[in-house]
């Protein structure tokens, strides 16, 4: 029987986890792929935003502007990358300075710190590529940028190493309230708990459904993306928003924190949570759009495109508490922008309440620290020498494009919570994010994976169970099973 | 740690730009290579048909790759493998990475860049779809199938008609696969006559032109591909779309020459070719440093990478003895009318060989159509082909004695006619 069983391990679920490992209670995550960071988590615009956008008084203009003035002291304590790059929305000639002034408005109700609007000649300072036609912009210093993999990665890590038990590919079938709580059915066993907090990004109207009458309704906006190689990674310095208009929100083109340049997203309701696609209509659109705010992006430089869906509840705002008529059932449901921001006040305001519901007591072994992957590029040539004596696999690049070392690898496999595929050991370390997408470094990941885990090679994923990269062997070595 | 000479890559061309840099007299020589081999990408190219023109015989690419590793060896040439460089810098300083040696440097007289290049990856095509596993470059099926030993797919489209994806049909078709079609993206193919006939016609694998893939299903694997019809704008033709049933989608799209290293060491590069601008001597703007292979420009046969590079180890090995001298006059070398670029960009008259071979690509299919090459503007050379094709690379001689007679001249320009 667990304390709390939490659906989902996304950045809410993880930060909610991590919070709740404070306490004394025994905690379980239940997550249906086979990874954390697999859902919007790990496809967005990885930004941490300064929270001028939200109606002042909702949950998310709250917990944004609280999320963001956490992030300095969680990324020093869980070691993660975040920069406080700024952002700007700007405008064009032929918007009205109004709709600037009434985000600034929103933004100081908010409380975000700093705030102002500055002119062209400034901003062309800051910002040469800005487009011919913008006039002026709202700058937020506070505005950020971050990996979410990395962010999301260690607050699990950090959750799981205080004692949270994550259980990975574990799908969640039903939930059904018993005397105790309730009953969770997996699609691998069955769970017992007290309690229930429901992060399952574009499915938690689904779960909360199932429990309680006040329905929930999710629809999964898609948004899809483009990414461009590092040399155009300093095209712009900080994130730079457009001005919503009559048009739509328009488009962001941002740095990433790994020295890339992110252009995006669109913004489609759909009705297929799983429509992950991106489509020939939506990419187009990005580069037209993306030039009303910055001139001559080298799309040449494009590496990779992606989509994700924003979890968009009805109401609006998002749905943070005990459901009225369930008790102990808890949501962080309706997870939309700005969720990644807002997470760590999530995991704060829900832990509170959860452990306050349950009468919890502090947990006097938690360890708030964790030490992320090394980044040997960060280090001197001196600091690198030693580490290589130290153990010789840091010596040895597996992923020429962002120069990884066999040592990250071996580290993000042999964690808490450790990658067992491609695409976990790609978020963790970032061999195959570059310019030739994992051409050259896919079959010795691969390698290293079979050794190590170890596993055979034909269960090797790319990231969910039925993602096998190979089917068997050529004929030489022993055939297959050529039934096509 | 010093070197006369540094080579990056230890791939056909590295090795034969060492092995002519030792004939002409250098003795401290490195090859530093990041796999645990040499050879670089011909040790997955286990196909024959290398050689004809270096052996007058048809290798497979680990044989070729062979006569030329047996070279290395017999000339006590030094080589690194497991190594990579991290960084070359305008003064020639080389730092390196390996398990043993950790992190070193080392001061080079000259340096040859041959890293080779690399596959255009689906992201940098972007095709929509979903991103499941089974979407592979061809070289990286290659990879899986000859030197890992594993089948990446059973029904296979495949995206692009470079020689890679047209060597893989037949590859995947020979161990049982089914090779559904090629969707080629221009009106013509990007690979070898030879390879077509060979790899598709023998094995009754459609070849689409003018198709490109508009659609990838599939959650976690592929599961369905759509190809359709393009227009001249190169956009899909709506009612032409052909859907195949499949696991897997090879991707032979191009090839990009791989020069990270060089931009951050000031190289210059031609943005036709994503290669650097060489001279005749095939030294780039920075002195000292040269280019050979696909690094330089992306080749179809190994023999011209061959040749190409021994041009480099001796004019490394001549810069290195102090026989060269940038202050002689510079032709430049003009492509025009179809040609799309050349290698070189310029020659230096007064130490130019005696026969210059100068290699270029036609941007489109030309029938009955002649190469002309002028000086300045006056007519030298006109030579009739009844075919040239982007997939095929072409070469003028330009003659030391011939430049000799025209002592003003400024530029050579090279360009397609009617015949």
């Amino acid at each position: 029987m667990y304390d709390i069983a939490i659906i989902g391990a996304g950045v809410i679920g993880s930060a909610i986890a991590r919070e709740l490992s404070k306490y004394e209670a025994k905690i379980c995550v239940l997550e249906r792929e086979e990874d954390v960071c697999c859902g919007t988590s790990k496809a967005n615009s990885a930004i941490i935003h300064a929270g001028y956008d939200a109606t002042p008084g909702t949950l998310k203009a709250k917990m944004n502007v609280a999320g963001n003035a956490m992030m300095d002291e969680l990324s020093r304590d869980l070691d993660f990358p975040f920069k406080r790059c700024g952002s700007l929305v700007v405008r064009t000639k032929d918007q009205d300075i109004s709709g600037l002034e009434k985000l600034l408005e929103k933004g100081k109700a908010n409380g975000v710190p700093d705030l102002q609007i500055l002119d062209r000649n400034k901003l062309i300072q800051m910002e040469p590529n800005l487009a011919v036609d913008v006039t002026d912009a709202l700058y937020a210093p506070t505005g950020a940028i971050v990996c979410p993999f990395h962010f999301t990665i260690a607050l699990a890590e950090n959750a799981a190493d205080n004692g949270v038990d994550f259980f990975l590919n574990t799908e969640v079938k039903n939930i059904k309230k018993e005397n105790f709580g309730y009953k969770i059915t997996t699609d691998s066993q069955i769970f017992e708990t007290k309690a229930i907090v429901n992060a399952a990004g574009v499915y938690a109207d689904t779960f909360n459904n199932m429990v309680s009458d006040h329905k929930l309704n999710i629809t999964p906006r898609r948004g899809q993306y483009i990414l461009l190689d590092k040399d155009a990674g300093s095209h712009v310095s900080r994130t730079i928003f457009q001005l919503p208009s009559k048009m739509g929100k328009g488009v962001l083109v941002t740095p990433t924190i790994h020295g890339n340049l992110l252009v995006g997203p669109t913004a489609e309701d759909l009705k297929d949570k799983e429509a992950l696609n991106t489509t020939a209509e939506g990419l187009d659109i990005l580069a037209p759009q993306s030039s009303l705010s910055v001139k001559n992006i080298p799309y040449r430089s494009v590496i990779t495109s992606f989509a994700g869906l924003r979890a968009h509840e009805d109401s609006g705002d998002f749905i943070l508490g005990e459901a009225d008529d369930a008790k102990n059932f808890f949501n962080a449901a309706g997870i939309a922008s700005p969720g990644l921001s807002s997470a760590p006040a999530i995991g704060k305001y829900l832990a509170e309440e959860v452990a306050g519901a349950l009468n919890l007591k502090n947990n006097p072994k938690f360890n708030g620290k964790r030490k992320g992957i090394l980044n040997p590029s960060t280090m001197s040539v001196e600091e690198r020498n030693a580490l290589i004596k130290q153990n010789p696999a840091y010596g040895q690049i597996i992923c020429r494009c962002e120069s990884i070392s066999e040592g990250e690898i071996l580290d993000a496999i042999h964690r808490t919570l450790g990658a067992r595929s491609l695409d976990g050991i790609k978020r963790r370390t970032r061999a195959g994010m570059g310019r030739c997408q994992s051409g050259f470094c896919s079959p010795k990941v691969m390698e290293i994976l079979e050794r190590e885990v170890p596993m055979d090679m034909l269960d090797i994923v790319k990231n969910g169970k039925n993602s096998k990269i190979v089917f068997g062997y050529n004929k030489l070595i022993g055939g297959w099973d050529n039934e096509l | 740690m010093n070197y006369d000479l540094v080579i990056i890559g230890g791939g056909p061309a590295g090795l034969a730009a060492a092995v002519a840099a030792r004939d002409n007299g250098i003795q401290s020589i490195l090859i530093i290579e990041r796999d645990k081999e040499l050879g670089g990408i011909l040790n997955q190219c286990i196909h024959n048909g290398f050689g004809l023109h270096t052996f007058k015989e048809e290798l497979t690419g680990p044989e070729y790759a062979s006569r030329f590793i047996d070279q290395v060896k017999e000339k006590n040439i030094e080589y690194k493998l497991n190594t990579m460089v991290m960084d070359i810098s305008e003064d020639k300083i080389v730092t390196a990475m390996n398990k043993t040696d950790g992190m070193f440097m080392i001061n080079a007289q000259a340096i040859i860049l041959a890293m080779g290049c690399r596959e255009r990856s689906r992201g940098a095509l972007n095709i929509p779809g979903f991103r499941p596993a089974g979407v592979f470059s061809a070289g990286t099926a290659q990879r899986l199938v000859n030197i890992e030993g594993y089948m990446p797919g059973k029904r296979v489209v495949i995206l692009g008609s470079g020689d890679i994806g047209l060597i893989m049909a037949r590859r995947m078709t020979l161990e049982g696969a089914k090779v559904l079609a090629v969707a080629e993206l221009m009106p013509y193919s990007g690979g070898l006559k030879r390879n077509i006939v060979q790899c598709l016609d023998d094995f009754n694998i459609p070849l689409y032109l003018s198709h490109t893939v508009i659609d990838i299903e599939g959650k976690e694997r592929v599961e369905g591909i759509t190809i359709a019809e393009v227009g001249p704008d190169r956009k899909p033709i709506p009612g032409t779309e052909i859907h195949y049933d499949c696991d897997t989608l090879l991707l032979s799209c191009g090839l990009l020459p791989e020069n990270e290293l060089s931009k951050a060491a000031g190289v210059a590069i031609n943005p036709i070719t994503s290669g650097p601008i060489v001279n005749d001597g095939l030294e780039t703007n920075i002195d000292g440093i040269f280019a050979c292979g696909n690094v330089l420009h992306v080749h179809d046969l190994v023999d011209f990478v061959s040749q190409e590079a021994a041009n480099a180890g001796k004019n490394a090995a001549r810069y290195i003895q102090g026989q060269t001298s940038n202050e002689t006059k510079e032709i430049q070398v003009k492509a025009e009318d179809g040609v799309r670029y050349t290698v070189p960009c310029t020659i230096r008259p007064e130490v130019m060989d005696d026969n210059l071979c100068v290699r270029f690509r036609v941007g489109q299919v030309f029938k009955n159509s002649a190469i002309a090459v002028y000086f300045d503007n006056e007519l030298i050379s006109k030579r009739s082909k009844q075919v040239m094709a982007p997939g095929e690379m072409e070469q003028v001689i330009l003659l030391k004695k011939k430049i000799e007679e025209y002592p003003n001249l400024s530029e050579i320009t090279i360009k397609i006619e009617e015949a």
